[in-house]
């Protein structure tokens, strides 16, 4: 997972930052119809132009929000959150920790096969020419649990995707 | 019940602040509030008075009113004691880690050893009295329930006003002790509050000093804490409380590390460091601000991916470097050369010749720079030989030495540096043993904001999936391998062609362009005056696009095929401009040649005009000639920073006139035609162009390298390179954005960006390869420049060394240079070079054998740790089960204490193991199960955990517990 979202703060939110994050905050509680609220529901967050292309986007919501009916709403501080995770100086054991919890979309603390296998759906889209066949797919998961799943119990957990994301070229840091 | 086992790890240790039995302390306060009133002005002379033995106490009862004057006096200190007790914990817990203590704790040992013990008996008094008023207490708070409503507000959020407030109002929450290591102090502290009559009597000997050890560490973690608070993966409201704590924590107890006189130094050195923070942090705030074209820049990222980005990226950055060339050029040469030089027309070297007026206004001076342009301050002839120019005593010719040294110089370091810092930040990516899992993992390309693009993204996600998967089916077969690599050596030897066929094309045109230089090029059209020009810019803009093609055949990785494609261009190009080196230098050769002849004409000349004019009194005052008609060498410094002149602007048109042709007419063409054509143009075969990444970056370098070259014959070159880069970045930003599309491959350039740099630094070297070689070498012409009249023009260090500073320092220098000195140091520089490459070989190796160990042993404790997570598990469904029972049979107060306990602990556990918060009402929906009030209060205020974490227990949490405490 890398570099930060476009437009929003480079750094580690510094206080001009802040200030700037705050600005997109509001803006989007204006675009909020219905009463005020320190929340900002997930449908709003999701029009930011960021977020918009971005196939996790709702795994990204929920796994940010702190809210108590799971609805994926952010306030202030989970919007700061999530910035700051996905700024260009948050360090890598933060971008692999919220990366591994966005891709493990059953929240049970790894990522099982249907993890995966949703996780390969989200990357290769939803139409039907880029979607692997079951053969591929089934082959593909199996690869990746080879070659991740240092204990061999069928899953891959925390320390073992952050071992080897932080191996991987691609990981911005 | 066992405290330590509750701080499984760092994160505990905030929870367990505020949660507890507020209710009971609170209450308590109340009650001793009205006692307290008398002891205020007790609280200065006992701050330093509180020394106590701890052993050596014998009064055991005191009377209780007295206690609890204490009690209120003590009240702000008593939150700290809260602090102080937890981080003590994990000092000891922590006890091996290795402790950095520098000589300044070291003096304030006693002091703070003091200040320890103080809180240590504080707080244990405390606990004492807190034992003791606990059963009145109990019988009054049912009367009470009111207050508990205050104080048992179970939000996370607001535990922190709650604080606030309760201090404000003097009604201060009090958790309860309830660990084992506190109840041990309880007993052992029995002595130790009764005793405070002996609070003078402090004997400084019986401290330990591990206890003070204790408080510098707890110090020392806090201050840890908060500077890698940012690298948690916390969320922001658990990092502001911990931040807060630590804070205060720190503020507390550093200035008690002071002693007496060095107290006020140390508070003064405190403030100023916060200031100085302060300042900076400002400074960054300020510096992130100032960045240029940073919302451009993302606007692309998002559009095209970060391969792209990165291009504008380095095209920023070479920005920047150019603006500190230009400073220098501009500052030290330019300008003073302008203001106090002699003006134009006052020598011959500063005046356009009779035989170049005529055209010195033309048009073309625009691009060719001669006429008047020539004979200005934007060319080395322009400059004059006098030592010492204007009012300042301005060192000109050393100046401009210095300047063209320190421009590559500079040059050096900032390439060297980045690149260091580029290789630091990359390590690992050693082993590529990962291939689907990255594939899988890090593929997504979080900078995409675009649909278009992410349509792309996806489909070649897709693509590089399947193609994993038939290679891998592939290699186990190995069958089309032997096709592969017939491809690439085909590829391979089709470049080697195309470098070849350029490299003669250069080479022809060069010997053309010097056949046309000896006949005089007035004969000649403009084409033929610029030939190698021309030539040198359609084959950087047509090869490359050869290449492309070719590299297709080769069906590498992208990322390899563009380092592959980088590495032509590179060759083209590094080619290309070697080649109009040796002409350069060819024509050096010939204008030095034209030179000697000028010089003895001159002699011929001058003896003439002498001659003819004043034939007896060679006294008298010389006949003034203008100097426009004063015959002049050609000057070869200056055609050299002409030519390089030309051919950035020739380059720069070129790569203006591709842009608006290659992109923008065939943006418009394909747009607007495709109506009315008969197949697709759009997605056909012209369709929209993609954005060269390797020809831009390679342009963008080698253009650079051309003015490393020639700065120091054309002071103007970084000037004009500035232009042209602002320029640029305007002009590829609209282009981009406006008439290309988003590349099919798009891929991460997050690992191309060293390579950009050693390709820059080659090109540097290169670069000041000729330029040296040219200065050291051949001597300046006679009659222009600031160096005329010198033998070479380094001479001017020697002739500086000699008239400006005093005669023994040259006297040193000329000691320092002999060659026996050179020739040792030199040797003193190899070997340490030597040296200094073998260690790091060493460490490098050390470095891998350690990753190995740690590997390995991550995967013994894997093991372990599964073990240890059935365990857990077990344990937590058995906690489980008692915390229900324990809950359903809440109506007595002092209800099974081991039950809750027990059940604490589970939810403690699994909080460790989660490595996050856990909601305080969790634990005190157990905990105030015994007053039915405080309980049925708190089930109406939902926690407000996170989703996640109430998932229950997690097999994976224990690996993830150990992670967080080996960090």
């Amino acid at each position: 997972m890398g570099g930060t979202s476009s437009k929003l703060p480079k750094d580690l939110l510094s206080e001009y930052q802040v200030r700037r994050t705050h600005n997109i905050f509001s803006e989007l509680q204006d675009r909020e119809n219905g009463p005020y609220s320190s929340r900002v529901s997930m449908e709003k967050v999701l029009t930011l132009p960021e977020l918009k292309s971005n196939p996790f986007r709702k795994r990204i919501c929920h796994v940010f929000s702190t809210s108590d009916m799971k609805d994926g709403s952010l306030s202030f501080e989970d919007f700061l959150d999530l910035l700051s995770a996905f700024s260009d100086s948050a360090t890598l054991e933060i971008k692999s920790h919220y990366a591994f919890r966005i891709f493990d979309f059953d929240d049970d603390g790894t990522l099982d096969a249907r993890d995966l296998e949703k996780l390969v759906n989200s990357l290769t889209g939803e139409t039907d020419d880029t979607r692997l066949t079951a053969e591929e797919m089934r082959q593909l998961i199996s690869n990746i649990l080879e070659e991740s799943d240092i204990d061999k119990d069928g899953t891959v957990n925390l320390s073992e995707f952050q071992h080897v994301i932080s191996r991987s070229p691609d990981f911005v840091r | 019940m066992p405290r330590h086992k509750l701080i499984a790890s760092e994160s505990d240790v905030s929870i367990e602040v505020d949660e507890g039995k507020d209710n009971e302390f609170s209450l308590y306060y109340v009650e001793v509030e009205e006692n307290s009133k008398g002891g205020k002005e007790k609280q200065a002379t006992r701050d330093g008075k509180r020394r106590r033995e701890r052993n050596g106490e014998v009064s055991r009862r005191r009377a209780s009113e007295k206690r609890s004057t204490e009690m209120g006096n003590k009240r702000a200190e008593k939150k700290h004691d809260k602090h102080h007790k937890t981080t003590r914990k994990e000092g000891e817990k922590d006890r091996k880690r290795p402790r950095r203590r520098n000589a300044d704790e070291e003096e304030a040992e006693e002091e703070s050893s003091k200040e320890k013990k103080n809180i240590k008996n504080e707080r244990t008094k405390t606990v004492k009295l807190e034992d003791e008023k606990e059963k009145d207490v109990k019988k009054k708070r049912k009367k009470h329930v009111k207050n508990d409503e205050d104080d048992a507000n179970p939000g996370k959020t607001k535990q922190k006003d709650c604080q606030e407030v309760a201090l404000k109002e003097k009604k201060k929450k009090r958790r309860k002790p309830e660990t084992t290591s506190e109840s041990e102090s309880h007993s052992e502290s029995n002595s130790d509050a009764e005793s405070k009559d002996n609070q003078a009597v402090g004997v400084l000997g019986s401290l330990t000093p591990e206890e003070l050890e204790q408080l510098k560490e707890a110090v020392d973690e806090r201050k840890k804490l908060i500077t890698t608070l940012k690298g948690k993966p916390w969320p922001m409201k658990k990092k502001l409380v911990i931040l807060r704590e630590s804070q205060e924590f720190v503020e507390k107890y550093e200035g008690a590390l002071g002693k007496g006189k060095g107290r006020k130094l140390y508070a003064y050195k405190v403030l100023m460091m916060k200031k100085w923070m302060k300042f900076q942090r400002d400074l960054e705030n300020f510096k992130t601000a100032c960045i240029p074209w940073e919302m451009k820049i993302k606007e692309i990222e998002s559009h095209f991916g970060s391969s792209v980005a990165s291009y504008f990226i380095f095209l920023r950055w070479m920005y920047g470097i150019n603006m500190i060339l230009f400073g220098l050029t501009f500052g030290l040469v330019m300008v003073p050369e302008a203001l106090m030089g002699k003006p134009y027309g006052s020598m011959p070297r500063k005046t356009v010749p009779r035989v170049e007026e005529a055209s010195a206004m033309n048009f073309a001076v625009l691009w060719d720079f001669g006429g008047y342009a020539k004979y200005s301050v934007l060319f080395y002839g322009y400059y004059n030989n006098q030592r010492a120019i204007g009012w300042l005593k301005f060192r000109m010719p050393l100046s401009y030495f210095l300047v063209g040294v320190g421009t590559v110089a500079y040059s050096y370091m900032v390439v060297i540096r980045t690149m260091a810092r580029n290789a630091n930040e990359e390590g690992g990516g050693d082993d590529t043993s990962f291939n689907f899992s990255w594939k899988t993992f890090t593929s997504w390309d979080y900078l995409i904001g675009n649909p278009e693009t992410a349509d792309n993204k996806f489909a070649s996600i897709t693509t590089s999936f399947k193609e994993a998967i038939v290679e891998e089916q592939e290699s186990r077969k190995d069958d089309n391998i032997h096709l592969t690599r017939f491809l690439r050596v085909l590829a391979n030897f089709l470049v080697l062609c195309c470098l070849a066929g350029s490299g003669y094309l250069i080479y022809f045109v060069v010997r053309r362009s010097q056949k046309f230089a000896l006949e005089g090029l007035e004969n000649y059209g403009w084409w033929e005056r610029n030939e190698v020009n021309m030539v040198m810019s359609l084959l950087g803009m047509f090869c490359p696009m050869l290449f492309d093609v070719i590299s297709t055949l080769e069906n590498y990785h992208p990322r390899i095929a563009l380092q592959w494609q980088l590495g032509r261009i590179f060759a083209l190009f590094l080619g290309n401009l070697y080649t109009f080196i040796i002409a350069l230098m060819d024509a050096i050769q010939l204008k030095r040649a034209e030179e000697e002849i000028v010089k003895k004409n001159m002699t011929i000349w001058q003896a003439n005009l002498y001659n003819g004019t004043v034939p007896d009194n060679s006294t008298a005052l010389p006949i003034t000639v203008h100097p426009a008609d004063v015959p002049r060498g050609p000057c070869w410094e200056t055609m050299v920073g002409q030519e390089f002149v030309r051919l950035i602007i020739s380059d720069t048109m070129t790569t203006y006139i591709t842009l608006l042709i290659g992109d923008f007419l065939r943006a418009v063409l394909v747009r607007f035609l495709n109506n009315c054509w008969c197949w697709d143009l759009e997605y056909g075969f012209p369709s929209y162009s993609e954005f060269d990444v390797s020809g831009n970056v390679l342009g963008l370098i080698f253009n650079q390298g051309m003015i490393w070259m020639g700065a120091f014959y054309a002071p103007c070159l970084p000037a004009l390179n500035l232009l042209r880069l602002h320029v640029s970045m305007y002009l590829q930003c609209w282009a981009v954005m406006c008439c290309n599309v988003p590349q099919e491959r798009v891929f991460k350039a997050s690992g191309s960006s060293n390579f950009y740099m050693a390709m820059l630094l080659v090109i540097l070297f290169l670069s000041t390869l000729p330029a040296i070689y040219t200065i050291v070498s051949i001597p300046p012409s006679f009659d222009c420049g600031p160096f005329s009249g010198k033998n070479r023009m380094f001479d001017v260090i020697q002739e500086t060394l000699e008239t400006d500073f005093p005669a023994w320092f040259s006297k040193v220098f000329s000691y320092a240079s002999n060659p026996g000195l050179v020739l040792s140091f030199l040797l003193l520089l190899v070997l340490a070079i030597y040296y200094l490459q073998s260690t790091s070989k060493t460490y490098k190796r050390v470095n891998m054998e350690l990753k190995k160990k740690l590997q390995t042993q991550n995967e013994e404790n894997k093991r372990k740790n599964k073990l240890a997570a059935l365990k857990a598990a077990n344990e937590l469904e058995q906690a489980k089960k008692a915390g229900e029972q324990c809950s359903n049979s809440a109506s007595d107060l002092g209800v099974n204490e081991e039950s809750s306990s027990i059940d604490e602990a589970g939810h403690h556990r699994q909080a460790g193991q989660n490595g996050r918060l856990i909601h305080p009402s969790q634990s005190q929906d157990t905990q105030n199960s015994e007053p039915p009030v405080s309980s049925a209060h708190t089930t109406t205020r939902p926690p407000a955990s996170r989703g996640h974490t109430a998932s229950g227990h997690l097999p994976g949490h224990p690996q993830k517990n150990a992670h967080s405490n080996r960090r």
